[in-house]
């Protein structure tokens, strides 16, 4: 098994971190294989930020996604650019406030993820949101490993919060499916 | 075989006799320099162990090779940043860096101002005889205006680094000229600069009389050393600003004398982590008891 | 802020050029002095961190030859010394590189390889400077140069390439490239008694004495080391020179040390030369790759494996020494030898040195990682010769 992920937003909605969680948990927490790599080249400018983690079962050989089998986009524009290279039948999940997908488009799961981080006084972590959302659609990681990866990364005062709104989000998912 | 030299000159044990004679032409002003900075050694009170000196290339980084303490000759223009690690590595060494002009202010000029600006606790010694000596008579940075070299036979265009103007101007917290005739006083700045933590820097102004005579009708070491004798003013106090040398010029003085000596924190890249910030840094000292 | 320990025991999540600072942590180093420059300024960083929490020093210096001659320094005063750069810097850093070879100072440079020449491709991936590590400063000597090619040997090799260079007292590199510098994977650091340690070799006599002579080698061709301030009074020089340290500007002196300075690795190279093997068992097409383009090689020869070519590969751990004699065995039972590399065929010309049967390189000038399908493609192709 190997999944190529690939989480896109802009800069300052905390996509690196979360992609960099994600990889944690699967190759620390989770024991998966796993590579968190992010762009530094030209195309990380100009506000759009990607973060890809590739999970597997066997020590994996190619580090990078070139066709991502999800794609986690927080970004009207981040959605336009990564869309065409999701794998056919891929898991497409959105931010639903800041992402209008084609009306084509098919079946996706979608969470206010930014809303839902307001609601609980702060917007910065809408990403930690998505990721507990993600977490729970996707079925790549188990929920406690990617806690463990919050509680081994953040700082003490951030912690409550930050597996809060990793809760809020992966509790949001039986809903997400259903608006699917 | 040392014993028996050491009976013939009582600076022996401070040299590597077994390496003598040295490479300097007749006339040069390198070697009593290099004897001014031996006898400050032995009279720093500091154990010959303890003092390290490091140069570049030229005929002036050629000293340490002489000297019977610890010694690295290294490239072209690199002695600062080195001595800048030994310092660091091991602070409770004296070290020196003991180079000519062009090594110093040309190819290391980079590595001189930085390390000024940082305060790294060295002692640098620049020979200054005006041109590139060991490669035979090239213009370098300190040449004087109008002054002729192999590579400016219609005479030096550029203006030349004032040393002592440079080295106050980027933070060194002793700054001294002296000349090869003026032993005893450059040995007394050598050991107050020995005395004091940061970077120093003594400018010797050497006859060069292959080099740098000759072409420009100076004549033999002697006649420069007249030339010192006549025109040489000291004067601690002077301006910085009015130290510049103008050969040409018979009525301009050569200005001599130690016109810096402030304290400024010294280069500790562990300061930041200390505890609580001292007036006077003590830190670094700290260490070097628990080093020492 | 509570400090970290120098071993930074446990299994972690690690960024490869974060990985590689730590690696030097374990082994030791306790002196880093660099310049920032993508793609490995992470180290820089992360030692400006880390080693002062440990009594280590840090300095940013003010340009690559200061640099490197600041690690050099800190070596002949008896520090464990790294510096880390990428191709520009590396430039800079050759001339003191020399002198580290001539005056047989110890010391490790990292170079997170970017697309070059000069300023070329600052955050993107190549594997140009392979050819540069090995001849890149004036003269002949030896190097060690190792390619890792996952955070996991950033860290591993780190460790290794102080211990090389205290025990032949040589420079010693680690060639990473972009993609490993910039990739995050787990890396377990063993506990600290686990870690190698190769001491350096220091003088056996006290000093005072007439016996010790600081460039006098020993059986293995190294000479014990005698660092700043021990009383040895010591003399290191650029220049040519003898057993004492002194300079000897002559044809004999000369060819008597450079002779020994390139023995000291070439005796050892069996000994230093390290190399990863897959399905070479049966292989009638060997795969000779390195640094990140090993793992597309890996891959590639994964998938001609499943179409039925009898495909295998070669890692050099080390890049130089080249593990050449092993080319030329397993050269000898294979129909032809693929390259892949993100260069225009540096390693290529090596394995030609080393074998008549064809060699196929797959070469891309960098930008991006070499994907599997061109590697895949020639393997094809080569499974015909």
């Amino acid at each position: 098994m190997r999944r190529e992920v690939r989480l896109a937003g802009y800069g300052g909605q905390g996509i690196i971190l979360i992609g960099l969680l994600l990889g944690k948990a699967a190759a620390l927490h989770d024991g998966k294989e796993a590579v968190f790599t992010q762009s530094y080249g030209p195309e990380a400018r100009g506000g759009a930020s990607n973060a890809d983690v590739v999970i597997a079962d066997a020590p994996v050989d190619y580090p990078l996604v070139t066709r991502p089998d999800c794609l986690v986009v927080m970004f009207q524009e981040a959605y336009e650019r990564h869309r065409p290279g999701l794998v056919e039948g891929g898991l497409l999940v959105l931010d639903q406030d800041l992402v209008r997908p084609d009306p084509g488009e098919g079946a996706f799961h979608a969470i206010p993820a930014t809303r839902l981080a307001e609601g609980l006084g702060k917007k910065i972590v809408a990403n930690v949101v998505m990721l507990g959302f993600f977490t729970a659609v996707s079925g790549l990681v188990r929920r406690e490993a990617v806690e463990a990866a919050l509680r081994s990364t953040l700082a003490p005062r951030l912690l409550e919060l930050n597996l809060r709104a990793f809760a809020t989000g992966y509790d949001y998912a039986p809903h997400a499916r259903e608006a699917a | 075989m040392t014993t028996l030299m050491a009976e013939r000159h009582p600076s022996d044990p401070l040299f590597r006799a077994d390496r003598l004679p040295h490479i300097w032409c007749p006339g040069c002003g390198i070697g009593p320099a290099m004897h001014a900075y031996a006898q400050a050694l032995v009279e720093s009170g500091i154990p010959l162990d303890r003092h390290v000196c490091v140069s570049g290339i030229g005929c002036s980084g050629r000293v340490p090779g002489y000297l019977n303490i610890d010694s690295y000759h290294t490239t072209h223009g690199r002695a600062i940043p080195f001595a800048m690690a030994v310092a660091l590595v091991r602070p409770q060494l004296e070290v020196a860096v003991f180079s000519g002009d062009g090594d110093l202010f040309a190819i290391g000029g980079n590595h001189f101002i930085h390390a000024a600006r940082r305060n790294v606790d060295l002692n640098v010694i620049c020979i200054n005889n005006f041109n590139y000596g060991m490669t035979g008579g090239q213009v370098g940075p300190t040449t004087p205006m109008g002054a002729r070299a192999t590579t400016a036979p219609y005479g030096n265009y550029e203006q030349p680094f004032s040393l002592p103007y440079l080295a106050a101007a980027t933070g060194a917290v002793f700054v001294a000229r002296w000349t090869s005739l003026h032993l005893r006083q450059l040995k007394q700045a050598i050991l107050r600069a020995m005395k004091k933590r940061g970077l120093t820097f003594i400018e010797v102004l050497a006859p060069c009389p292959v080099g740098f005579g000759r072409p420009n009708e100076i004549g033999d070491a002697m006649e420069e050393m007249m030339l010192y004798r006549e025109r040489c003013v000291v004067d601690h106090g002077a301006p910085l600003a009015a130290l510049d040398i103008d050969l040409r010029q018979r009525d301009h003085p050569i200005v001599l004398g130690n016109f810096v000596d402030i304290e400024r924190p010294v280069f500790d890249p562990l300061a930041m982590r200390r505890p609580a910030p001292e007036v006077e840094d003590h830190a670094p000292l700290a260490r070097k008891e628990q080093e020492g | 802020m509570k400090d970290g320990p120098a071993v930074l025991e446990g299994q972690h999540f690690l960024l490869g050029d974060h990985a590689c600072a730590e690696g030097a942590l374990a082994a030791g180093c306790r002196f880093f002095a660099g310049y920032p420059i993508t793609p490995s300024t992470e180290i820089a960083e992360r030692l400006a961190h880390r080693l002062p929490e440990v009594g280590g020093i840090f300095v940013q210096m003010e340009d690559e030859l200061a640099s490197m001659a600041a690690i050099v320094g800190a070596s002949v005063a008896g520090a464990r010394a790294m510096t880390a750069t990428s191709g520009p810097g590396f430039s800079l850093m050759m001339e003191n590189v020399g002198l580290a070879a001539m005056m047989e100072v110890p010391c490790v440079v990292v170079n997170v390889q970017r697309g070059a020449p000069s300023t070329g491709l600052p955050t993107l991936v190549a594997q140009a400077d392979v050819m540069q590590a090995r001849w890149g400063s004036h003269g002949d000597y030896e190097i060690v140069a190792y390619a890792p090619a996952s955070p996991q040997e950033c860290f591993d090799l780190t460790v290794r390439a102080f211990n090389t260079a205290d025990q032949y007292r040589i420079p010693v590199f680690v060639l990473a490239d972009e993609v490993v510098g910039h990739m995050t994977e787990r890396v377990v650091i063993p506990p600290p008694d686990a870690i190698p340690k190769v001491e350096r070799k220091r003088p056996r006599t006290a000093p005072g004495g007439d016996g010790f002579l600081p460039f006098q080698a020993d059986d293995d061709l190294v000479p014990p080391m005698a660092h700043a301030g021990e009383g040895y009074r010591v003399h290191f020089t650029g220049l040519t020179h003898d057993e004492r340290g002194y300079p000897a500007t002559n044809a004999e002196a000369h060819d008597r040390l450079v002779r020994r300075l390139v023995e000291k690795v070439r005796r050892h190279a069996w000994r230093i030369e390290e190399y990863e093997e897959s399905q070479l068992e049966d292989a009638r097409v060997v795969v000779i790759a390195y640094g990140s383009t090993a793992r597309s090689a890996r891959r590639a020869v994964a998938v001609a494996r499943e179409e039925g070519i009898r495909a295998g590969l070669l890692r050099p751990i080390t890049l130089w020494p080249f593990p050449g004699e092993r080319v030329r065995r397993l050269a000898e039972r294979v129909g032809a030898v693929v390259v892949p590399e993100l260069n225009m065929g540096q390693i290529a010309r090596e394995v030609e040195r080393f074998t008549h049967r064809p060699v196929l390189g797959v070469n891309h000038a960098g930008g991006a990682m070499l994907p599997p399908e061109p590697i895949l493609d020639t393997i094809r192709e080569a499974a015909t010769r």
